[in-house]
């Protein structure tokens, strides 16, 4: 047995390592807990790629946790969805982490450092094992890891909202997990068994439907809650605008998505194939839910003054695409809901680099005052465009190819999404290009505007804003935001390399 | 050599020229500027007609390179516009504008070669981005909100097109943008498509209200490219339908009324674009041979002496900060060869023989004539009328002479005049030898336009017309007031949008707290408990909720979603305890 075979819980072990090592080391050493982050997740990125190679050469990888056999033991089950997405999430993780060094300095307290990083690396570790298990229970434990960092990350700064804004959002996600458990319990109760797999076989074995829709529907209204499937999503406008902003990459960009991550697993995988048609039970409300939330969660984001508020709930519609796609359940549309998955994440990774960088330099946070900011932050504001443009679904950018696929797989439903989806999409360009008509041709008229005495917004004081031309953010904040920006924009030519994984896991998942 | 390096893709020339624009300053970039069109002219010299550049995309075919007899001619005069524009505005400092207006050259081009739809749609969104940007350049609340609606209804119209793209892959099967006939669906929804582009009125009101908003260069640059791929799209996949026949008619008429009527210089020259494609769309509804040759022959020539046109406000913009006719007048003796340079477009988009909008316009006018549509026929000899009238009369008379303000003023820089003289010279070249037109055009042209005959008729209606205007110039002087267009739905559309997306959601939240309030009051009635906190909890919810409410009626009320928050989580409670009764009274038989 060589090392190669281990792999995909090294993915997940390096960063929980890491985790623990950090407080450690912060006890020696505050500075090490920086470097040791970013090694653990340049590691788990580095596995997580090889990982996504072998299982596209040699098809699915069942890992059993320390040689006990399922459905028993714990087994890891990496197919080319879980591997796609778990190359996303440890890849914009890794970003993510390296961003946090000059952002975080300001933004809390140095004494705080090691249990920032601590939690940094358990969020990502907890996403990618709840990515990678094939195991009911143990998806509900990876869950609550990572959601549990993700509450105290929220709430790190100790800005005036943050404590609110996290306890909202652990309330309501507490909620969201212990449907979750009491699915889990269910299911373990009629089929006896907690591998995904195995479920799967033992329910197409019972005769009364009603027992698979209440498994299948509490676990869907659990991970609903995690991926802020509309009209479950009022915790995320706080919580993703309060936290420092590489959080807000984390959980905008990653953590919904694994939410919906669980919800295709928990439908496709546990549930499905063979299942597919009673599952309607749930797709077709996720469908509805996921439309108004493409409305809604665009309307809102235009009457948002807050930069970082207007992302957030610009992340409400794009769950809304995700999710639309993947309760259509057509290979067009599965097809780019996934990729959509991928496209969101730079996308709206970047946007969220970008609006950190303006506050860390200047202490902008109000949309209005975003006025010519593209002669002091040109690189920046480019990346901010290339990322919005894509977000919008403009081509040549990956954003506008999922949309395509989608509304493809829409339409073969019903003509409601297509209008859905364009609508969504205009929507979005109002309130994009509304900034960036801001920071391009902003007229800066309102000098009064700028505020003079440092920004106070969310009741903390922000540096006072720089006034000399040409100040970009520092590199380890500038180069995630480039190669985002870049990858949202390539992936818009280069289809095919996304396509070639998310194309074989949406065939696995539709059984075909 | 050259074989060997040419021909690349027009578009890509001037895209990827666009972005090296920032990288050059001073005199690199003015040579910088004109030599890429003139090395995108030669490429197109050597571009074999035919279909090629063919990429075979995740299961799609994109076509770059369909290059016949119909793509060809707008692919020459964009190239042409694309110099004489970057000569107009070569003394721009601001490279952003440069930028967007390169890119929308290479998008048109683009569009105009593209063979199937994805590409097509890809590069219509791309004008749409950089059409926006040259008006954003002017800097002003105005032209930003100007802007802004010309984005939002150019997205609308290619959300439209999507549609029908997508509709037309699910029942066909594959993107080949040809020729399209039937009854279909997607059919209606690609072509408001292409006439939200060719400003087919109702969907004209982008044009009239942008293209004036743009800088003095930038609307050279807007007045030349997105009606005309508008028109080609036209042209290409629905020549012959009637509808386009009485479409374009009105629009010719529609377009001198209010141009007639109007007081800003350029947005007089705006309508009257919608005027002269009306021509054009007209012609592709009328579908023969000989009005397909008219509608690309006048597309071209209206290309030349609009932007010819819109050079000369242009030129008056610049040089004295004011574009309302009843701020200008009496410019003729500060501006003579601005002035002369102008009545060569004016006369030119009249028809006056020996200009290039007579070879083309009577070229349409005939056609229709021979189709037997006497009503066209009419209607479209009164717009050419209308047009002598308001360009070619008032809008010079209005600029140059009248009332003399005394306004300071003198020519303006070189390179405009020299542009203005170019697209003079081309224009009066046309009009003299035509042949050199009709050689580019897709059928062969059996149709001699000097013929005594016509010639006679023009100048007798002309005639008329300049004495009518002699008679009653004081009467149509432009009026400084805002003329009621179809544009009003919108601007009044726009803000109660914004009063959609705000208050609903406060008055939202504000029921919310109500029942929040309502549900501690229970609590307090229910246990009869008379619980000090729960009271003043509920008491300030009702409060709250009222403020909530007032804030909304008087101005946008911002969100404080914490309390819907908390609702939802009470609501997610209740379902809770109701799927946990669903269950158990499920499981027990």
């Amino acid at each position: 047995m060589n090392i190669s075979q281990h792999f995909p819980i090294l993915v997940i072990i390096t960063l929980f390592t890491g985790a623990y090592l950090a407080p450690l080391a912060g006890l020696w050493k505050r500075k090490l807990c920086y470097p040791l982050a970013v090694l653990s997740a340049l590691l788990s990125f580095l596995f997580s790629v090889v990982i996504l190679l072998s299982v596209l050469e040699h098809g699915i990888i069942r890992y059993h946790v320390g040689g006990w056999e399922p459905p028993w033991g714990i087994e890891l089950l990496v197919d080319p969805l879980s591997a796609f997405m778990a190359l996303i999430v440890s890849f914009i993780g890794l970003l993510a982490v390296v961003y946090s060094k000059d952002y975080i300095a300001g933004e809390i307290p140095d004494k705080k450092l090691p249990a920032y990083y601590s939690l940094l690396q358990l969020i990502i570790g907890g996403m990618l094992g709840a990515l990678m298990t094939g195991d009911l229970f143990n998806l509900f434990v990876m869950t609550e890891i990572f959601s549990i960092s993700a509450y105290a990350l929220v709430s790190i700064a100790q800005k005036k909202g943050s404590l609110i804004a996290s306890y909202n959002y652990l309330i309501l996600a507490s909620v969201g997990t212990t449907f979750i458990l009491f699915s889990t319990g269910f299911i373990y109760m009629v089929t006896g068994s907690l591998n995904m797999v195995d479920i799967s076989q033992r329910l197409s074995a019972l005769e009364s439907p009603w027992v698979m829709y209440n498994g299948l529907i509490l676990l869907v209204i659990g991970f609903a809650i995690k991926s802020a499937l509309f009209p479950l999503h009022t915790w995320l406008p706080d919580a993703h605008s309060i936290a420092p902003s590489p959080v807000s990459v984390l959980l905008s960009a990653l953590v919904i998505k694994v939410g919906a991550y669980s919800i295709i697993r928990s439908v496709f995988t546990v549930f499905g194939p063979g299942l597919l048609e009673q599952s309607g039970v749930v797709t077709i409300p996720v469908t509805w839910m996921a439309s108004l939330g493409i409305l809604l969660g665009s309307i809102y984001a235009i009457t948002q003054t807050d930069i970082k508020r207007m992302l957030a709930y610009s992340s409400v519609a794009h769950i809304g695409y995700i999710l639309l796609g993947i309760g259509l359940a057509s290979t067009a549309s599965m097809t780019g809901g996934i990729f959509h998955i991928l496209n969101h994440a730079l996308g709206k990774a970047c946007l969220f680099f970008c609006a950190g960088a303006v506050l860390h330099k200047t202490g902008i946070r109000n949309v209005e005052e975003y006025t010519g900011l593209a002669g002091k932050m040109p690189i920046t504001m480019i990346a901010f465009t290339l990322a919005a443009i894509s977000l919008v679904g403009i081509p040549p950018t990956s954003g506008f190819m999922s949309k395509f696929y989608l509304a493809i797989g829409a339409y073969q439903e019903s003509w409601i999404f297509l209008a859905v989806i364009l609508l969504g999409s205009l929507l979005s360009a109002v309130f994009y290009f509304r900034v960036i008509n801001l920071i391009y041709f902003g007229e800066p008229e309102h000098k009064s505007g700028v505020r003079e005495q440092g920004a106070e917004i969310g009741g903390v004081v922000h540096r006072q804003p720089t006034t000399d031309n040409r100040r970009e953010a520092p590199l380890t904040m500038l180069i995630p935001i480039i190669i985002l920006a870049l990858g949202s924009t390539l992936f818009g030519i280069l289809v095919h390399i996304p396509l070639s994984v998310v194309e074989p896991a949406v065939k696995l998942l539709l059984g075909m | 050599m050259i074989e060997h390096v040419l021909p690349v893709p027009p578009a890509a020339l001037f895209i990827v020229g666009a972005l090296l624009i920032p990288l050059l300053k001073g005199q690199l970039r003015k040579i910088f500027l004109l030599f890429i069109p003139i090395v995108a002219f030669v490429n197109l010299l050597y571009l074999p007609q035919g279909t090629y550049w063919t990429y075979h995309f995740v299961g799609f075919d994109l076509i770059f390179g369909r290059v016949d007899s119909t793509s060809l001619p707008f692919g020459y005069i964009f190239v042409i516009m694309a110099f004489l524009g970057a000569l107009y505005a070569i003394h721009v400092k601001e490279s952003s504008e440069h930028i967007a207006a390169f890119i929308l050259v290479g998008a048109s081009l683009g569009a105009v070669f593209a063979g199937d739809y994805l590409s097509l749609y890809l590069f219509l969104a791309i004008m749409t981005v950089s059409s926006a940007f040259l008006v954003f350049s002017r800097r002003r609340k105005s032209a930003t909100d100007a802007g802004f609606r010309y984005l939002i209804f150019h997205f609308f119209g290619g959300s439209l097109l999507l549609a029908g793209i997508i509709l037309y892959y699910i029942s066909t099967g594959n993107l080949y943008f040809g020729l399209l006939e039937g009854n279909e669906l997607y059919l209606y929804l690609i072509l408001i498509g292409f006439l939200v582009k060719a400003a087919v009125p109702p969907f004209h009101t982008w044009l009239t209200d942008a293209y004036p908003e743009g800088t003095a260069t930038g609307s050279v640059f807007l007045s030349a490219f997105t009606t005309k791929t508008g028109v080609y799209l036209l042209v290409r996949a629905f020549p012959g339908t009637e509808i386009l026949i009485w479409l374009g008619a009105i629009m010719a008429v529609y377009g001198v009324v209010y141009a007639v009527i109007e007081n800003d210089g350029r947005k007089l020259l705006a309508y009257s674009i919608i005027s002269q494609v009306g021509y054009m769309v007209a012609a592709a509804g009328l579908g023969t041979q000989m009005a397909i040759n008219g509608a690309i022959a006048h597309a071209l020539c209206h290309i030349l002496y609009k932007a010819l046109l819109f050079m000369g406000p242009g030129a008056v913009l610049q040089v004295t900060g004011r574009e309302k006719l009843t701020e200008l007048g009496g410019l003729f003796k500060a501006m003579p060869v601005t002035f002369w340079l102008f009545m060569v477009g004016g006369v030119s988009i009249s028809g006056v023989p020996f200009f290039n909008g007579f070879v083309s316009k009577t070229m349409i006018i005939a056609s229709a004539g021979l189709q037997g549509e006497a009503v066209v026929y009419v209607l479209l000899l009164l717009a050419s009328v209308g047009t002598f009238l308001h360009t070619c009369l008032k809008l010079p008379y209005y600029m140059f002479f009248a009332t003399d303000r005394g306004i300071k003023a003198e020519e303006p820089p070189r390179n405009m005049l020299m542009s203005m003289g170019l697209t003079a010279f081309l224009c009066l070249f046309i009009g003299i030898y035509p042949a050199i037109l009709y050689n580019i055009l897709p059928y062969p042209v059996d149709f001699v336009p000097y013929t005594t005959e016509k010639v006679v008729e023009k100048i007798a209606l002309l005639s008329f017309t300049l004495l009518g205007f002699w008679l009653l110039k004081d009467k149509i002087a432009g009026q400084p007031t805002i003329s009621l267009d179809t544009d009003w739905f919108y601007r009044k559309a726009g803000p109660a949008f914004m009063w959609f997306c705000r208050n609903p959601a406060s008055v939202f939240a504000s029921w919310k707290d109500l029942a929040y309030a309502k549900i501690c009051f229970a609590f307090i009635l229910l246990f009869r408990h008379n619980s000090p906190e729960l009271l003043l909890t509920a008491e300030k919810r009702v409060i709250q909720s009222r403020e909530r409410r007032q804030l909304a009626s008087r101005q946008p009320a911002p969100l404080d979603s914490l309390t819907i928050g908390f609702s939802i989580f009470m609501f997610t409670f209740i379902v809770a305890l109701f799927l946990l009764l669903l269950v158990f009274g499920k499981l027990v038989p």
